[in-house]
């Protein structure tokens, strides 16, 4: 194996991997919070359709950005309202927000489907994502606010009791994730495969989501773990193109295997698990009024 | 004097029940302000709505002669209110010092965080280490943590909710001095409590209520607990006495060397512990919450395969192996501590909770139906023999006051005719009426023979109660006292793990 083609396949782990970093880190902080939104892939599918269709009709790159961004908000918020005002079903109502992404990004792309645009420089992103992880590292551990936080998603009666908005904070979370994964949507149709194609993203939400607990919500372990998942990804079409036969489902299956056995893992002890996962995750929060 | 706090016709209503009605009156600055009232008599929402917790339905609340609305906790934290909660409001996973910075309205340096708390904690004897884990502290650390935590935001009202329902003697008396000290040193307390000897050693004035109405405002020094508790509770309630000691040597259950040893450092291992059980004996297992009581009940009901070394003698039969229904067969019975949700399924109906603990009794099923008819008959006779309140057994356990579906409980055990009856905080919360029928049901069943184990933190339950007390420290046992000429203060020690 030459040095050129492991610079080529680095490369293209770096550029296939940033959305798998980007949407990883939003969820986490999301279930920092103590929110679960399993509603990744379909976030990323209308953040990537709406920047797509904006590319289009406006050629302006930063109103692209701006409108993918935009439906990220919309979309987290009404899922926010739902589980935090509502009180449903946070499992539900994130598969749901998932089913609803997919027919949505499928209905408006419809007539944008093979429209050829000139993609982005992936590199900006790819360093952006880097220095994303950094933000949400430092910020959970060293400010007021990533305590606040952590203290919500641990024991939301307690944060609630001491004086904390447990529902706000959760809505900036939420939020933060819609945004993040709109971000990684954005990423996938307009830097690394510049157009619009149904379902584009091709389950990279659910990895994503697996990310989080593979990393035991910790930032800097989500970042090496996406690093993983992607360069197992890329091996499969490499390790073909050497004329290894195993078959590509085998390697599509592994994100997930991992995951089951850090999950695994976790709960085998249960200091562990007290430790790493957030104590009040997918509970819903009643004020007692 | 002039009042610093004064409730003016307070009313709050949940559906169903009238939590405060007309709740109108003075605290004095820089004193001790006991409220005292039974469980449920509106003590916990009245200072919820002063913490801006709950808003109330009604009322007003004047502070300093000032009319306030109280709409959140951080504002009341700005009107100098702090309080410590009876479930501490901590975080198990952050550290000391995190738990610190959540408790405070400003933003505040690390450094700054530590000499203020250091301060505090010199001037008022608290021991904290700021890096440590909550999850490593003992109940009475993290009571520390919290009242520390509330002290750093200079609070001029300070509310504590139960604040000794979970400390030993020894540091209650220390809880005591402090809060003597805080009042000294310039701070109003509100003390929340159901017992009667605290709030005589401890309160400057007194606040009774009772079904969400005040009572009576009382100074304390006027009082004693037999008239404070007859206030209380509106009746005089008979306390029976156990006298008759136990004339049996037939052994029930012997438990030798029994330890375990889990990794989990959020469960206590016990450490050899031995004791024989005799025919007709209730005997009590005291000491503070977390001392290892959760897991000698794991053991002995076996529900969840914990394990354990040592050896289980019921009449002779080794029943380490057997799980909790074959142990149920040979006639053990049980009351767990959780009263829904694991003695009782709160969504159904009063007899399909009778099968709940009596699926070991062919009785109750034709075939493999189920006999209703003897489930609604069984049912019909614990409501009877039992005085539970409640219209027919076909109401929701859910439905049942904690006093009334406890005795729906016990009445249950009782009444499958069990020989052994293990029982965990049999009244913890509930009415003193309750209480008192539970207690005497207890003595009557150890008249006609049968043991009785009975794992408990309400040391005067126990004393009432039990032939014999012994106490869990940290997973190991104290020898047993006798009730009948025992020591009150070699009990406390044995409670803060001095053993002889």
């Amino acid at each position: 194996m030459n040095i050129d083609l492991v610079i080529g396949i680095l490369n293209i782990v770096l550029i296939s991997t940033t959305p798998l970093v980007l949407a990883g880190i939003g969820e986490l902080v999301t279930e920092k919070s103590g929110v679960l939104n399993l509603g990744l892939e379909g976030l990323m599918l209308v953040g990537a359709v709406t920047g797509f269709i904006t590319l289009v009709l406006t050629g302006n790159y930063f109103y692209s950005l701006f409108f993918s961004i935009i439906s990220g908000v919309i979309l987290s918020g009404i899922f926010a309202f739902l589980v935090l005002n509502l009180m449903t079903n946070q499992i539900a109502t994130g598969l749901a927000l998932t089913i609803f992404g997919i027919g949505l990004s499928a209905m408006l792309g419809k007539k944008f489907s093979g429209t050829p645009i000139e993609g982005l420089n992936p590199y900006y992103f790819i360093v952006i994502s880097f220095l994303l992880v950094l933000m949400v590292s430092y910020f959970l551990s060293k400010t007021k606010s990533g305590l606040i936080v952590r203290a919500v998603g641990e024991n939301h009666n307690s944060a609630y009791a001491l004086g904390y908005n447990v529902i706000k904070t959760r809505y900036m979370t939420i939020i933060f994730g819609g945004v993040m994964s709109s971000l990684a949507g954005f990423y996938i149709s307009i830097c690394y495969a510049p157009m619009w194609q149904e379902g584009m993203t091709a389950g990279r939400g659910w990895i994503a989501l697996a990310l989080v607990v593979f990393a035991t919500w910790k930032p800097w372990r989500l970042l090496v773990g996406a690093y993983i998942f992607g360069g197992v990804a890329i091996m499969q079409m490499n390790l073909q193109a050497i004329g290894v036969k195993l078959p590509g489902q085998f390697f599509n299956m592994m994100p997930y295997l991992a995951t089951i056995l850090v999950l695994v893992f976790i709960s085998s002890n249960k200091l562990r698990l007290k430790l790493s996962a957030p104590a009040s995750l997918n509970i819903p929060f009643e004020k007692n009024q | 004097m002039q009042p610093i706090v004064e409730f003016q016709n307070i009313c709050k209503e949940y559906p169903g029940v009238v939590a405060n009605n007309n709740v109108s009156f003075k605290i004095i600055r820089q004193s001790i302000h006991a409220i005292l009232g039974e469980n449920g008599a509106g003590k916990s929402t009245l200072v919820k709505i002063l913490y801006g917790h709950v808003k109330p339905d009604k009322g007003q609340i004047i502070i300093n002669s000032d009319l306030v609305t109280i709409n959140s906790p951080t504002m009341a934290q700005t009107l100098g209110i702090n309080m410590v909660f009876q479930h501490f409001s901590l975080f198990e996973s952050l550290t000391v010092a995190e738990n610190l910075i959540l408790g405070m309205s400003e933003k505040i340096s690390l450094s700054k965080l530590k000499s203020n708390s250091e301060t505090i904690c010199n001037k008022y004897g608290f021991n904290l280490n700021l890096n440590s884990p909550i999850s490593s502290l003992s109940v009475g650390q993290r009571q520390s943590v919290e009242i520390v935590r509330s002290l750093l935001n200079n609070p001029k009202i300070l509310i504590m909710d139960e604040p000794t329902s979970v400390l030993t003697p020894d540091e209650i008396n220390k809880l005591f001095k402090i809060i003597k000290k805080l009042v000294a040193d310039g701070l109003t307390v509100i003390f929340i409590s159901h017992k009667l000897d605290e709030i005589i050693n401890l309160s400057d004035h007194v606040t009774i209520m009772r079904n969400g109405e005040v009572i009576s405002n009382l100074t304390t020094k006027n009082e004693d607990p037999e008239s404070l508790g007859y206030k209380m509770l509106g009746y005089k309630v008979t306390k029976t006495k156990q006298i008759n000691n136990v004339n049996y040597s037939e052994n029930v259950l012997s438990l030798s060397n029994l330890s375990s040893f889990s990794q989990d450092p959020f469960t206590t291992n016990l450490n050899k512990i031995n004791f024989n059980l005799k025919k007709g004996q209730i005997f009590g297992i005291a000491g503070v919450a977390g001392n290892g009581q959760k897991e000698l009940m794991e053991i002995l009901l076996n529900e969840n395969d914990f394990e354990f070394n040592g050896d289980i003698i019921f009449k002779n039969i080794n029943i380490n192996k057997l799980s909790t229904f074959q142990r149920k067969s040979l006639s053990i019975s049980y009351v767990t501590e959780q009263r829904l949700g694991h003695s009782a399924v709160p969504e159904m109906s009063l007899s399909e909770n009778i099968l709940l603990s009596m699926n070991h009794k062919t009785e109750f099923k034709k075939g493999d139906f189920i006999n209703f008819d003897r489930i609604n008959s069984y049912a019909n006779d614990v409501i009877k023999n039992f005085n539970v309140d409640t219209p027919s057994f076909n109401v929701k356990a859910g439905k049942l006051s904690g006093g009334n579906l406890q005795k729906f409980i016990i009445g249950r055990e009782i009444m499958s005719d069990p020989e052994l009856l293990i029982l965990s905080q049999p009244t913890w919360g509930i009415d003193a009426g309750s209480e008192a029928f539970i207690k005497k049901s207890l003595i009557e069943l150890s008249h006609r023979g049968v043991s009785i184990i009975i794992i408990s933190h309400d040391l005067d339950e126990l004393l009432e109660v039990c032939h014999n007390i012994s106490v869990l420290y940290e997973g190991s046992l104290s020898k047993s006292l006798n009730v009948e000429n025992i020591d009150i203060t070699k009990l406390g020690k044995y409670m803060g793990g001095l053993f002889d």
